[in-house]
């Protein structure tokens, strides 16, 4: 299951931002390091909540700025 | 010596062809755009056809993730590729101090109508937070067309929209003229855009009886100064110009496809709708446009009419020419494309202006098809329904618009 989020992830961030999957890692900075803009973050935190059926609420959203900090968040919350 | 404007670049998506070369054969062929809606379920609406481009693939311009995202309303996408094909067709590199001394002007009329219309749907059956993207606004914002492209071609000069409804594109192309004309800007990349053909689009027309409601013969429905016009055809695309200084045009070695030589602006100040009394609004702006190109009347040969094919408008327009032109009306072209490609509302103006631009450059005349039966009030050469290859000197382009605003652009080869 961790594998597969984190997968799910990886190819979410990459169709929202246009990078190719290997470039995306665990540690990459959506706007510093796939040189995404703040209104594509807030797109990739809308389609985060559709894929997993959650809702991140924008205190929340806030502090996610790279790919791990989304798997992280989905992993504490997924049941 | 003032400073002459050259256009350099065109570039055309329209309803009877994506690209320069396809939309000029299909106009010289008479080719009608016009076909049923496919957009989406006209069923119940009196008018059911509309002039849609066909295709198109947004992907040969922006990217994909563009085309999903921030430019994802076709009146940003049109405005892309036709503002991509004139500024290759120009070779224009915008770069240096140039970058400064470069500006975009798009106008339209509504903007990104249909994803106002989608949203707003997807509002009512998802809520605010999963209905509403975060690039809505800047999808649907009317300076957006130019600001995009602006941002793809470093212009960073003037950047921003006329909104003047079927006059928008028009007065977009002669605000640019006049930036270089008088020293603002050296480079414009200029024209207007729209993409209307959604159910408040058509609905909103047709409520206003403006529309034709040949149902059973789209291609027929467009039929400016004949007798049996019922309205006009709502369509959609985009024409884009790049206009350049002239002397630093030829000394780029740019190929200077024709000259703008006059323009102006005017207000009927009259009705929302209706032209005013003998058009005044439209005569007085066509006169100043001819005295702002120093040209007499006389030296115009070719007319590229409003035309729109509505009841009032033709008969109106057919008086306003006879008028400024006196006898030499008897002797002009007055051509209505808008046969062939319908109704482009705000893009009317530029996809018009850079058919003026190639019958000049290229010594072709497009019809204004369906011409059947005369109408004893249009009694001018509408150049029916066969093109012609004559060389013109100068042609004149109108365009009125509602809310009562004109705008009129003057051409000339600018071989001389």
């Amino acid at each position: 299951m961790a594998e597969n989020i984190e997968e799910k992830v990886t190819k979410i961030v990459a169709e929202q931002f246009e990078v190719p999957v290997e470039k995306v890692t665990l540690s990459s900075l959506f706007m510093d390091d796939l040189k995404a803009d703040s209104l594509s973050v807030v797109e990739l935190v809308l389609a985060i909540e559709e894929a997993f059926g959650l809702e991140i609420p924008d205190e929340d959203a806030e502090k996610i700025k790279t790919v791990g900090d989304v798997v992280n968040y989905v992993k504490a919350r997924a049941k | 010596m003032p400073r002459r404007v050259a256009v350099t670049g065109v570039g055309l998506v329209t309803p009877v062809g994506v690209g320069n070369e396809e939309t000029w054969q299909a106009l010289l062929a008479g080719v009608s755009g016009i076909g049923p809606i496919t957009r989406f379920d006209a069923i119940k609406f009196t008018t059911r056809f509309a002039g849609e481009v066909k295709g198109f693939d947004p992907t040969r311009w922006i990217s994909a993730r563009d085309a999903r995202a921030s430019m994802s309303d076709p009146f940003v996408q049109y405005a892309m590729a036709a503002g991509t094909m004139a500024m290759e067709d120009s070779g224009l590199v915008v770069d240096g101090e140039l970058a400064e001394r470069t500006g975009c002007f798009v106008g339209s009329g509504m903007g990104g109508l249909g994803t106002i219309e989608a949203t707003h749907l997807a509002l009512q059956a998802k809520g605010p937070r999963h209905a509403i993207s975060p690039f809505f606004v800047t999808q649907i914002i009317v300076n957006l067309a130019a600001g995009q492209l602006s941002i793809k071609y470093n212009a960073k000069g003037p950047c921003y929209s006329q909104v003047s409804a079927c006059s928008s594109g028009a007065h977009a192309v002669g605000d640019a003229f006049r930036l270089i004309r008088h020293g603002e800007a050296d480079a414009m990349i200029c024209g207007g855009s729209e993409a209307v053909v959604t159910p408040l689009g058509v609905g909103g027309f047709a409520a206003m009886h403006a529309l034709s409601t040949r149902n059973d013969a789209p291609s027929e429905a467009c039929r400016p100064f004949d007798r049996d016009r019922d309205g006009f055809v709502l369509a959609e695309g985009a024409g884009i110009l790049v206009l350049e200084e002239m002397e630093l045009a030829k000394k780029r070695g740019a190929r200077i496809h024709a000259e703008i030589e006059g323009y102006s602006a005017t207000a009927d100040a009259h009705h929302i709708t209706a032209p005013a009394v003998e058009g005044e609004g439209a005569q007085r702006c066509m006169r100043k446009a001819l005295a702002d190109a120093r040209l007499d009347p006389t030296a115009i040969d070719y007319v590229n009419a409003h035309g729109t094919s509505t009841r009032m408008n033709d008969p109106a327009e057919t008086l306003v020419i006879k008028k400024v032109f006196g006898d030499h009306a008897r002797r002009l072209m007055v051509g209505s494309t808008k046969s062939m490609t319908g109704h482009l509302l705000g893009a009317a103006g530029g996809v018009e202006a850079a058919f003026c631009v190639l019958a000049l450059a290229r010594g072709q005349i497009p019809p204004t098809i369906n011409y059947t039966t005369p109408d004893p009030e249009c009694d001018l050469d509408y150049v029916p329904n066969q093109a012609r290859e004559v060389r013109i000197r100068h042609a004149i382009s109108n365009s009125f618009g509602f809310g009562g605003t004109n705008a009129c652009l003057v051409f000339g080869r600018g071989d001389s």
